[in-house]
């Protein structure tokens, strides 16, 4: 094969897991006698950023088929707000989650099939969906409600036992299925190689007999299910549903996928990175915490710089790439 | 020459083959007729306390942040780009005026330094755009993410309070009874307009749109006409964050400008500027910030409760869109075709 290959596909991978773990001896060095070197601050990581980590793996598919998804954090408030109006309306949760991820996965689907049918704009279809699904959210309820449930108590009380007294919660394994499953698709699935072909150069794909419609309505339909899989966590993690909440997820969804080394133009990626990403993002945020005495606005600052570094380095690694190529 | 050029292209490759303006104009009109069946005393204007009042000129009012977003949006759209950081520089603009007017700084020099921060920023997105080259939607989503976090830092997470009456005037001042800021864009427009249409600027901006790698090989300097724009967009994200705040006496991180670069983007293609680049419509974009605002007075007149506004607008959006798609008229075209051979054409 190409010689390059290994250069630009590994190397942001590899430099996001070298940011990870800069970032975290940073705070392990700043903030030692806050005890942030333990297991349970990594396992309350995994916890804190399960809803967006979720979130995230649907952002990576339609990423790296060439799209983009704004309506993330809205169908994250919507389903959430669903599931606890459904929950107090005396519905069985288990039916009120089938409910809300069948009706984000088929936003996705309506959102995909615009997209691919009448080749409108992704990034304008997904705000009319972003608008749609915060509409919805407010029609379903205008406040916050709270979810009171058996289901939830026996869900919340959960705990893997890792080294003790470090342990698991059921919202974090999920998370961390989600991920293994996604890799294992992304990877080892027909649809997993259509939507890198996809995302790579359509025409090409097209020419290779890779099917066009259903993968990225597909793509858009995985990012409705993740999205609304993570309004269901969401529930969970806060025990109440926010119709105003989650906003901007879309965008801290998007950062992952970026920090995560994954190319914003499509067909270059991995999963793993996006999770790499969440954690880098769910650190600088834990260590802002930690600390106390920094405002909590330069996790923004922070993440918004990381993404530029990132892209700033595909960017050379893509030039580095064609000149080899033209050489 | 100009005009010879705008002549020969494909101006009608709407539906029916129409102007780009129609559309949005005929909307506005079926909008407007009915506020006036539905809405009391929709169309008055009375002169209160040397002031216009009257549902219109609130719409107009209110409609002309997104105007202003429009105007710079419209140029970067049409170089191919979009700028999803307006909104952030909105933030950043009204927090720099609002805290150095409080800090006792000269207004000339407040409105010099805040609108310099805008155009500052804007120029950033131009760099990352036109020199590097990085994919607009994520080179302006850097400064979208940490933009606001700037802002707050600006207020240290306050929202400050200002009354300098100058500052005020720029949202709430009237000129002969007409509201400042509506005066601000229609300046804005006839200064966009000549800089564009009256010199080969504008034409520059559509042949960059169109095939950036054409231009390039024509001698077209691309990177630095696309900085211009992104610069240009920042100058008015910063006029559009000047009259946010002057509008509400305090400049909020949190909230100046929030989601208002979709709005302006949805502006500009309801106003015919194809999302792809190329020609653009600057008075269309007006038009687009029109019908939006006008939308969202009439759902608000109708007791609409407030938070359902976006439905309406996401509905208008895909609508638009649809109508604009090339390939919704193929599959029209071809279904026309069909039955009788030969067709039209």
């Amino acid at each position: 094969m190409k010689l390059p290959r290994l250069n630009p596909a590994y190397l942001p991978l590899l430099a996001t897991a070298l940011v990870l773990l800069g970032t975290y001896a940073t705070g392990a060095m700043l903030l030692h006698e806050k005890q942030f070197v333990s297991p349970r601050v990594v396992t309350n990581l995994v916890h804190q950023n399960a809803v967006i980590g979720v979130a995230a793996i649907g952002a990576t598919f339609v990423i790296l088929s060439g799209g983009i998804d704004l309506s993330v954090g809205a169908v994250v408030a919507c389903t959430a707000i669903g599931v606890a109006k459904l929950i107090a309306l005396g519905v069985d949760p288990v039916l009120a989650w089938a409910i809300a991820l069948a009706g984000g996965t088929l936003l996705g689907v309506t959102m995909g099939t615009l997209i691919h049918a009448f080749r409108l704009p992704a990034f304008m279809v997904t705000l009319a969906g972003m608008f749609f699904a915060r509409a919805m959210a407010f029609q379903i309820e205008t406040s916050n409600i709270g979810i009171a449930h058996p289901t939830y108590d026996t869900i919340q009380q959960f705990r893997l036992p890792l080294l003790p007294p470090a342990s698991l919660t059921a919202i974090a394994l999920v998370m961390l299925a989600c991920y293994l499953l996604a890799m294992a698709i992304s990877r080892w699935t027909p649809f997993g190689r259509y939507v890198y072909a996809l995302g790579g150069d359509e025409t090409s794909a097209q020419l290779l007999g890779v099917p066009a419609a259903s993968t990225r309505i597909g793509v858009y339909a995985l990012g409705g299910f993740c999205s609304a899989l993570a309004g269901v966590l969401a529930s969970l993690y806060k025990s109440s549903g926010d119709p105003a909440g989650f906003s901007g997820m879309e965008l801290d969804a998007i950062a992952a996928v970026v920090i995560g080394g994954t190319l914003i133009s499509g067909g270059v990626g991995f999963v793993a990175g996006t999770f790499l990403g969440v954690l880098i993002q769910g650190l600088i945020q834990t260590m802002i915490d930690f600390h106390g005495g920094i405002s909590s606005w330069w996790t923004k600052i922070v993440v918004g710089l990381l993404v530029l570094g990132f892209i700033v380095l595909q960017n050379l690694l893509l030039r580095i790439g064609s000149r080899k190529v033209a050489t | 020459v100009n005009e010879a050029v705008r002549d020969a292209s494909p101006r009608r490759r709407g539906l029916g083959g129409v102007s780009k303006l129609l559309w949005p104009m005929l909307a506005l009109v079926a909008l407007v007729i009915f506020d006036v069946v539905f809405v009391e005393n929709f169309l008055r204007v009375t002169l209160e306390d040397g002031r216009l009042v009257g549902y219109p000129v609130s719409i107009l009012l209110n409609a002309t942040r997104v105007m202003l977003l429009a105007l710079g949006m419209c140029l970067v759209i049409a170089t191919g780009g979009v700028d999803l950081s307006v909104g952030a520089i909105m933030a950043i603009t009204a927090a720099a005026a609002a805290e150095s007017a409080n800090a006792g700084v000269p207004i000339p020099l407040v409105l010099a330094m805040s609108l310099g921060v805008a155009t500052l920023a804007g120029l950033w997105n131009g760099f990352l755009v036109g020199v590097l080259g990085i994919q607009p939607i994520v080179a302006t989503l850097v400064l979208m993410v940490a933009g606001r976090g700037i802002a707050q830092l600006i207020t240290q997470g306050q929202i400050p309070n200002f009354d300098s009456p100058s500052l005020v005037f720029i949202g709430q001042g009237t000129v002969l009874g007409i509201p400042f800021p509506i005066l601000l864009v229609a300046g804005m427009f006839a200064i966009t307009w000549g800089l564009t249409r009256r010199t080969a600027l504008g034409l520059m901006i559509e042949s960059i749109g169109d095939s950036p790698e054409a231009s390039r090989y024509a001698g077209l300097a691309v990177g630095r006409v696309k900085l211009l724009t992104y610069a240009f967009s920042g100058l008015c994200a910063g006029l559009a964050g000047l009259v946010d705040a002057a509008l509400i006496r305090s400049g909020d991180a949190n909230n100046a400008g929030l989601y208002m670069e979709l709005d302006a983007i949805f502006a500009v293609v309801v106003g015919g500027t194809a999302l792809t680049g190329g020609r653009f419509y600057l008075a269309g974009a007006l038009l687009g910030a029109l019908l939006l605002q006008t939308l969202t007075t009439t759902i608000l007149a109708m007791d609409v409760p407030s938070q359902l506004i976006p439905l309406p607008k996401a509905i208008v959006i895909v609508l638009v869109i649809l109508l604009q798609s090339p390939a919704l008229h193929q599959r029209l075209r071809s279904l026309r075709r069909t039955p009788v051979a030969g067709g039209t054409r």
